[in-house]
């Protein structure tokens, strides 16, 4: 072996501390770069297989009632590969152990066999048995909610039929991987079921015989999906078509799609800033150690060696800290990315996993970390070559003394010897204490700016449900109903205020953006569900036009003042032309607001709602609940409670669910960071500090000057990273925010708090560590060796 | 006469500009023959070890020439000093400046390895009477141990030039003298020029010629006539 190579080895070992201090802090941004992508690959990958697999229909068309022979000409229609009708229809389950019935969707399962589109996986059981209409599958979900299991009956009535149903099988579909029930924004496996039973027993139950009221489409590839969307609704429409809608538009696939989309954005954004920090970290470390060996690098040239020759040793040297520490990053991203993709398959119920790596996210982070290492000593390496060897072999002279030397004179002749040793240190290496200086701050950013998305999520939270969504119960009715019917909920005893809603499906354009979605007519001073304003302030409501929420606003690109395209899709179907009358701040959905009388004028259907907000007196809640699902005209019952908690398991275990990895990363970054800053300080001074030994200064005494150091650039760090962690947390909430809810928070001076808890402890056991190899510093040996 | 190992014309170096300027050679015109020992004899800070960086290829000169076989050490480009330095020179430093990571054998390697014709590490560790520590770390050995590990990096790649900042400044006068030794038979069997920098005036004898140097300038040259033994010398 080359005594080159003895050399390396041997300094390795020797650094090797806080080479795994500095390989650790890379292999955290390369992993959470590997991890992240992988988990966005394997989901898109596996979403796109089971929807495949499983014939996940393209275009859906809703009808009140159409004729079988229909079925025929739509499949005429330029771009239809294939249609499917079936008979869906509303269910009321009754669960044992709840006081309400809950409920469900009832589909059609195809009378001739395997479904062409929109098949089920069976995950236990069988199928029913065509010849008996009592058999159902029940979707997974559900009957896990509830603990129910094949060969277990189920009462649930139907189109006002109460039935005693038998389990055949449980199912899953990639139609309802997610399920909420009408009017609801989160799902709920347990607050909504799907049964799937025969097509004969659903058109007997449905009134369906020889009719369907809805149809499933497959398109060609070249199909023109508008165009096709309008002739179905042509021919649906003399059969009360309710608007034909893309899969793109379908709840489950929604929601399962943002939550990738939230996960992606997320994970395009926070990894690179982690892996970022990281390489800044690396060739803020690898400069400052290359420098640090300055000496040997004369004494090197001085024998022979060439640039080239030095040059790669030195390279070797930080090389194999940086790639080491970014192929363990890659290990652990692995690991960390099938552990990651194990959580998010209960969450998003695939069926099966294709797990799959990104190999772009191990290239970028391998090659991150070269870079950054590379040019950390590339930098310093061309410095000390344009030295002559005579010169690198000698310690630095200090930088001008004169300069700082002066400024600090007054201050320095106030303290004693140590004190001044520190101060001279920082002012005349103000280039190396501000690369470390940034260092702690960055680390004290990514932890700060985290800790404030944890409370951002809290808040978020908060606002939507004791803010925006003031009330205990909402109700929906089946349809529109008079206002004057509330008068018997409204007088009922335990509800203390009631307020009515309507929500009116629409289409809302404006030039090329389109979403689908509804609008909802509320009372002015609407007190239970509120639009609120950024100082979380309510805003009436307008008749003059609508006032959309903050994400529809950005969906739609469209600002107060400018109109909006209305095409409601319910009663008679007007398009109308609203002014946005104002923008408002909303969490979670993508509300659009409207006042109640003037929406219902548009429609010219005055009087007219569809739900209410209700106040009660808790004591009262389940038999409220229970009386109001017993109302005939009452399609659903919500219990905020519930959705709160609902809306919080989507937070904890959907997208967001990911800013506890990086949280956990962030702070282990941190610890890294400041541990290396102090590090690095004890071995540019190993050789100071034990003359100061050797001149009978104490080891306490020896100690200050180098952990003052590390202290009064940990206190320079805190303010700034407060500052740094700020922009960088404005960022991280954007990434986190999804179409189905929106982080957002201001300054928030907990979390830079608790940010700077974390880098001062971090600051005190780098500090110990350091201090324990101090004391232990065999004096003689380190006055020896660089010379 | 063969043309000599050096030749300088008018070599200055400063340090620093302005008022704060050090001048360390203030213009030094000097001739060493190839094949001789000459030894550098002056006061502290009065430009030796400045002068042996200068004709080593360590640092460069502020004005003047400076010729190695004719040619121009001081306008030669950083590639051609390394090449030059590689090829031909080898160093005794003043302050050893041994590998501290590397064993006493490992660091006489570290130069034999890029030699064009070296002898075996073991080989000039023995030459300089070190032979059982061959395996220790710097950090383990006495400072006159050091200085010999420095001493037999230097002659083990057998260079044309050898360059002793202070050899023997560590060692006691049994120990100096065989570092002289093999320094002078070095000289003698592969005609290595040795330049040796120190303050022992003694080791004056056993020059083919002396060097006084005084402020940065040459005092006096001296030719001896007859040259002692390193055995013969004592301080
Ligand atoms: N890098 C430097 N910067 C400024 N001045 C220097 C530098 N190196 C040497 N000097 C100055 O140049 C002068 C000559 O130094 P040099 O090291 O050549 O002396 P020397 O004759 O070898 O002394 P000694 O016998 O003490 O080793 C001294 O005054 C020294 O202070
Ligand atoms: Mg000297």
């Amino acid at each position: 072996m080359s005594p080159l190579t003895h050399k390396l080895l041997r300094d390795l070992w020797r650094m090797k501390g806080q080479a795994i201090a500095i390989g650790l802090v890379i292999a955290m941004g390369v992993m959470l770069q590997v991890m992240m992508s992988g988990l966005v690959t394997t989901l898109e990958g596996t979403r796109d297989a089971y929807y495949d697999r499983y014939r996940l229909t393209d275009v859906f068309a809703p009808v009140t009632r159409a004729p079988a022979h229909l079925v025929a000409s739509l499949g005429q229609i330029d771009g239809v590969a294939r249609v499917q009708d079936r008979v869906v229809g509303a269910a009321l389950v009754d669960i044992p152990d709840r006081a309400a019935p809950v409920q469900a969707q009832a589909v059609s399962l195809p009378a001739d066999g395997a479904a062409a589109l929109n098949a089920t996986y069976l995950s236990a059981g069988r199928m029913p048995d065509p010849a008996r209409p009592d058999e159902i599958l029940l979707v997974e979900g559900f009957a896990k909610a509830h603990g129910l299991a094949p060969g277990d009956t189920l009462v649930a009535t139907l189109n006002g039929t109460r039935r005693a149903l038998s389990i055949a099988g449980l199912a899953q579909s990639p139609e309802f991987l997610y399920i909420a029930a009408p009017g609801e924004m989160v799902p709920d496996d347990s607050r909504f079921g799907v049964i799937w039973m025969g097509r004969d027993a659903m058109a007997a139950l449905f009134d369906m015989g020889g009719a369907f009221n809805e149809a499933l489409f497959a398109l060609t590839r070249e199909a023109n999906k508008p165009a096709v969307l309008a002739e179905i609704d042509r021919i649906l429409d003399p059969y009360g078509g309710r608007g034909a809608y893309g899969v793109e538009d379908q709840y489950s696939n929604q929601f399962v799609s943002e939550e990738i989309r939230g996960l992606k954005g997320s994970s395009n954004t926070v990894p690179p800033l982690f892996l970022a920090v990281a390489a800044f970290l690396l060739y803020i470390v690898i400069g400052r150690m290359v420098q640090s060996e300055r000496e040997e690098i004369g004494l090197l040239k001085a024998f022979g060696y060439t640039n080239a020759e030095v040059g790669a040793h030195y390279l070797k040297l930080v090389l194999i800290i940086a790639t080491g520490g970014a192929l363990l990053g890659c290990l652990l991203g692995i690991a960390g990315g099938r552990g990651m993709v194990q959580l998010y398959l209960q969450y998003f119920k695939f069926p099966f996993l294709l797990f799959r790596l990104d190999p772009a996210s191990f290239a970028i982070g391998v090659m991150a970390s070269i870079l950054a290492a590379s040019g950390g000593g590339l930098l310093v390496l061309r410095r000390v070559f344009a030295l002559t060897p005579a010169d690198a072999m000698h310690p630095p002279a200090p930088a001008d003394y004169s300069r700082s030397g002066r400024i600090g004179q007054g201050i320095a002749n106030l303290l004693d010897q140590p004190s001044r040793m520190v101060l001279r240190r920082i002012t005349r290496q103000p280039v190396r204490m501000a690369g470390a200086m940034i260092g702690i701050a960055c680390g004290m950013a990514l932890s700060g700016s985290m800790l404030s998305t944890f409370i951002a999520f809290e808040d978020t939270l908060d606002t939507t449900f004791t803010v925006i969504d003031r009330s205990d119960l909402t109700i929906s009715f089946a349809g529109p109903v008079q206002r004057a019917a509330l008068h018997e909920i409204a007088t009922r005893e335990g509800v203390w205020q009631i307020e009515p809603v309507r929500f009116v499906p629409a289409i809302l354009r404006n030039g090329r953006h389109t979403h689908r979605g509804s609008i909802q007519g509320q009372p002015t001073d609407a007190s239970l569900s509120r639009a609120i304003d950024t100082n979380k302030q309510a805003i009436p409501m307008r008749e003059d036009g609508l006032i959309l929420s903050t994400t529809l606003a950005a969906k739609l690109e469209i600002r107060a003042g400018d109109t909006v395209t209305v095409e409601v899709r319910d009663g008679r179907r007007p398009t109308l032309a609203l002014p946005v009358a104002a923008i408002a701040d909303s969490f979670f959905g993508t509300p659009a607001f409207i006042e109640l009388g003037a929406l219902n004028r548009a429609l010219k259907e005055p009087g007219r709602v569809t739900g209410a907000y209700l106040r009660i007196d808790p004591g009262k809640r389940d038999e409220i609940t229970q009386w109001l699902k017993g109302l005939p005209m009452v399609a659903g019952v919500s219990i905020k409670a519930e959705a709160e908690t609902a809306f919080r398991k989507v937070m904890n275990e959907g997208a967001g669910s990911s800013r506890y990895v990086m949280g956990v990363l962030a702070f282990v970054i941190t610890y890294g960071i400041v541990y290396n800053a102090a590090r690095i300080a004890h071995a540019e001074r190993a050789r100071d500090l034990a003359s100061l030994r050797v001149l009978g200064f104490t080891k306490g005494e020896a100690a200050f000057v180098l952990l003052g150091e590390l202290a009064v650039i940990t206190l320079v760090a805190l303010p700034i990273g407060t500052l740094l962690g700020h922009g960088l947390s404005q960022l991280i909430m954007a990434a986190f925010s999804t179409d189905i809810y929106t982080i957002t928070l201001g300054f928030e001076p907990s979390a830079y708090g608790n940010a700077a808890l974390v880098v001062l402890s971090a600051a005190l056991v780098s500090g110990l560590l350091v201090k324990r190899d101090l004391d232990r510093a065999d004096l003689i040996s380190a006055l020896k060796t660089r010379e | 006469m063969s043309e000599p190992a050096f030749r300088t014309t008018d070599l200055t170096k400063t340090y620093g500009e302005g008022d704060g300027a050090v001048h360390a050679l203030r213009g030094v015109d000097l001739e060493i023959p190839a094949g001789e020992v000459v030894v550098l004899l002056g006061p502290s800070g009065s430009g030796k070890s400045t002068l042996l960086n200068i004709l080593g290829g360590l640092d460069r000169a502020s004005t003047g020439e400076a010729l190695y076989k004719g040619q121009d050490i001081t306008a030669m480009t950083d590639r051609q000093l390394t090449r030059y330095r590689r090829a031909h020179v080898g160093f005794v430093f003043q302050f050893y400046n041994l590998m501290p990571s590397l064993t006493a054998r490992e660091n006489v390697e570290l130069v034999t390895e890029i030699a064009d014709d070296p002898m075996a590490a073991d080989e000039a560790l023995h030459l300089v009477g070190l032979n059982e520590r061959i395996d220790h770390f710097p950090a383990q050995l006495s400072g006159g141990e050091q200085q010999r590990v420095a001493i037999a990096r230097a002659v083990a790649k057998q260079p044309q030039v050898l360059f002793c900042d202070e050899p023997t400044g560590a060692l006691d006068s049994t120990t100096g003298r065989k570092v002289l030794k093999v320094l002078t038979e070095v000289n003698a069997k592969l005609g290595t020029t040795v330049l040796i920098v120190t303050h022992a005036a003694a080791t004056a004898d056993l020059a083919h010629r002396v060097i006084h140097f005084a402020d940065g300038r040459i005092r006096d040259v001296i030719t001896n006539k007859t040259r002692k033994t390193a055995e013969e010398i004592h301080w």
